[in-house]
């Protein structure tokens, strides 16, 4: 009877979490489609004011896309070769390689932002082309993917695979193409998740390297919250939403076994 | 085996000098040019000397504290709830949970105006209870309301797979000793998880300390670094300060990342 009750304490806190978090999104989600929030849903529905976030912010939508794709393909070529190193040799200097890698997440946005900007501001062509974001955005991804690949690569015996693969005559690029890239599939499509999602959202970094001409979606976000009114702040969240759905559901799809694994690998 | 380790380099070399142009030379740079102020390599002590500086340094550890034992509290409760009781509605209310894993700084800074922001939920409701309406959004309330929104879900994340390795059969070994429920959690049940909430405490703790996308939503005035630097940088073009302070502050989360897994992982080993 005791246990009960401690069961629907636990439920009830539960719920309540959950309420704390997904209550603003709806409420977000309904006030980009009423119109008029302050009155309330009586008002009505509409549209209107996500055709005016499309009309005014497309660009910046086009942009995140372009930009989180262009990162995913820098973070494939620099992140999967890195992986395989990490995991092919476990020695001091790669453990170091690998806590180096991960400082960008570490160090705030705003210092690595600025790093970049005091270092290169002065190459006006590189400074105002989306490029400039793109390095920032890289900085900041590589480790999840080289994490995420890394992980599956240690979890593998790729030692034996790649002698027998050897052993059968099978070069160094045939095995890489054919016994590694393989294996780490599932790796690669996690790391290229979080990648993407993470590129499409960042601010922190974003902030301070984007130019007026080079906004992205976060960028414009934060614009339409600081002038506009609620409700195309909120028709302009709506789209984000929209955009980073699948994203977000593919993740939780991975998200769960992942973490499993990571301590998994700590106990050993 | 010569020819395997210069393959090996090979394989590291884009990523090594993309990483030493970028991020290498250029934090080289920033640390350079924080000593080049009016008050030369001073700056750098300035986060202790100077009282304002210290002062948002204060409030953004506080922030950052009570952030982390917040979460952790909260997604310690929940987390081992849902791993341990397999109920219909157990996967939605997962999903739920880790639904804003990804939402950017600025995004969780528009929720907690939905909430507690001057036409949110929280002031419509004490309005019609009280007459008083209750707006704490853009103040140091707001700013811990939105990094604990941030961090639960992850947090959660980490608990809940930290959790389905505990071994039930030391619960009920204590319970079979006569253990309180509460003698329970506090013996076996938090020891267990410890080094999860270490991780992702100091994850918690390292984010509240740095972001600045959600600060930036809710108000230019709150006080914390993140909001000085960009301050310093934009509105008074100190970017010797800016610079200074930015080091100093990748250096204390860094440094709280570094300590965090050294801690977890030496528990680890001598729990294994």
């Amino acid at each position: 009877m005791k246990h009960r009750g401690l069961f629907l304490l636990q439920l009830g806190f539960t719920l309540l979490v959950s309420a704390f978090l997904i209550v603003p999104v709806v409420l977000s989600i309904l006030a980009g489609l009423t119109v008029n929030y302050f009155v309330g849903l009586e008002s009505g529905l509409t549209l209107r004011w996500v055709i005016e976030v499309w009309t005014g912010y497309r660009d910046t939508i086009f942009l995140s896309i372009g930009l989180s794709l262009a990162c995913l393909a820098v973070t494939l070529v620099l992140g999967i070769p890195t992986a395989y190193v990490l995991a092919k040799r476990q020695t001091a200097l790669t453990r170091a390689i690998e806590e180096l890698l991960v400082m960008p997440v570490a160090v705030p946005g705003l210092a690595t932002a600025l790093a970049l900007i005091v270092t290169y501001g002065g190459l006006a062509g590189f400074r105002t082309s989306w490029l400039f974001i793109l390095v920032g955005h890289v900085l900041f991804t590589l480790p999840f993917m080289v994490r995420s690949v890394l992980a599956v690569l240690s979890a593998i015996d790729l030692q034996t695979l790649e002698e027998g693969a050897a052993s059968l005559g099978a070069g160094f690029w045939a095995r890489f193409r054919d016994i590694v890239l393989p294996n780490c599939r599932a790796g690669i499509l996690a790391g290229s998740l979080m990648v993407v999602t993470l590129s499409m959202g960042e601010f922190n970094m974003t902030w301070l390297l984007h130019t007026p001409l080079t906004k992205t979606l976060p960028v414009g976000l934060a614009d339409a919250y600081a002038s506009l009114r609620l409700e195309i702040g909120s028709a302009y969240t709506l789209v984000f939403f929209l955009m980073i759905m699948p994203l977000l559901l593919g993740l939780q799809a991975f998200a769960k076994p992942r973490p499993t694994k990571f301590v998994a690998e700590e106990t050993e | 085996m010569r020819r395997d380790v210069r393959r090996l380099i090979l394989l590291l070399l884009p990523a090594g000098i993309f990483f030493a142009a970028f991020f290498l030379l250029p934090m080289a740079k920033l640390f350079a040019i924080g000593g080049s102020g009016k008050t030369g390599w001073a700056a750098y002590a300035a986060i202790l000397t100077d009282s304002s500086y210290f002062g948002s340094l204060l409030s953004t550890l506080g922030v950052a504290a009570a952030t982390t034992v917040a979460t952790l509290i909260i997604s310690g409760i929940s987390g081992v709830f849902l791993q341990r009781h397999k109920f219909p509605g157990n996967g939605a209310l997962v999903a739920m949970l880790t639904f804003p894993l990804a939402f950017p700084g600025v995004v969780i800074g528009f929720m907690v105006i939905m909430l507690a922001g001057r036409q949110g939920l929280i002031g419509q409701v004490t309005q019609a209870l009280t007459g008083d309406k209750l707006v704490f959004a853009y103040s140091l309330a707001g700013l811990f309301m939105g990094y604990v929104y941030f961090s639960i879900p992850r947090t959660i994340l980490t608990v809940m797979a930290a959790a389905e390795k505990l071994d039930p059969k030391l619960e009920e070994a204590a319970r079979s000793l006569g253990a309180s429920p509460w003698r329970v959690v506090l013996d076996v049940i938090i020891p267990g998880l410890k080094p999860a909430f270490i991780s992702a405490g100091a994850i918690c703790f390292a984010t509240a300390v740095g972001a600045f996308g959600t600060a930036f939503t809710l108000a230019a005035k709150i006080n914390v670094l993140p909001m000085v630097i960009y301050t310093q940088f934009t509105l008074s073009a100190n970017i010797a300060m800016a610079a200074a302070l930015s080091f100093v502050l990748g250096a204390v989360t860094w440094i709280v990342l570094a300590l965090a897994r050294t801690a977890a992982g030496s528990t680890v080993a001598a729990a294994g």
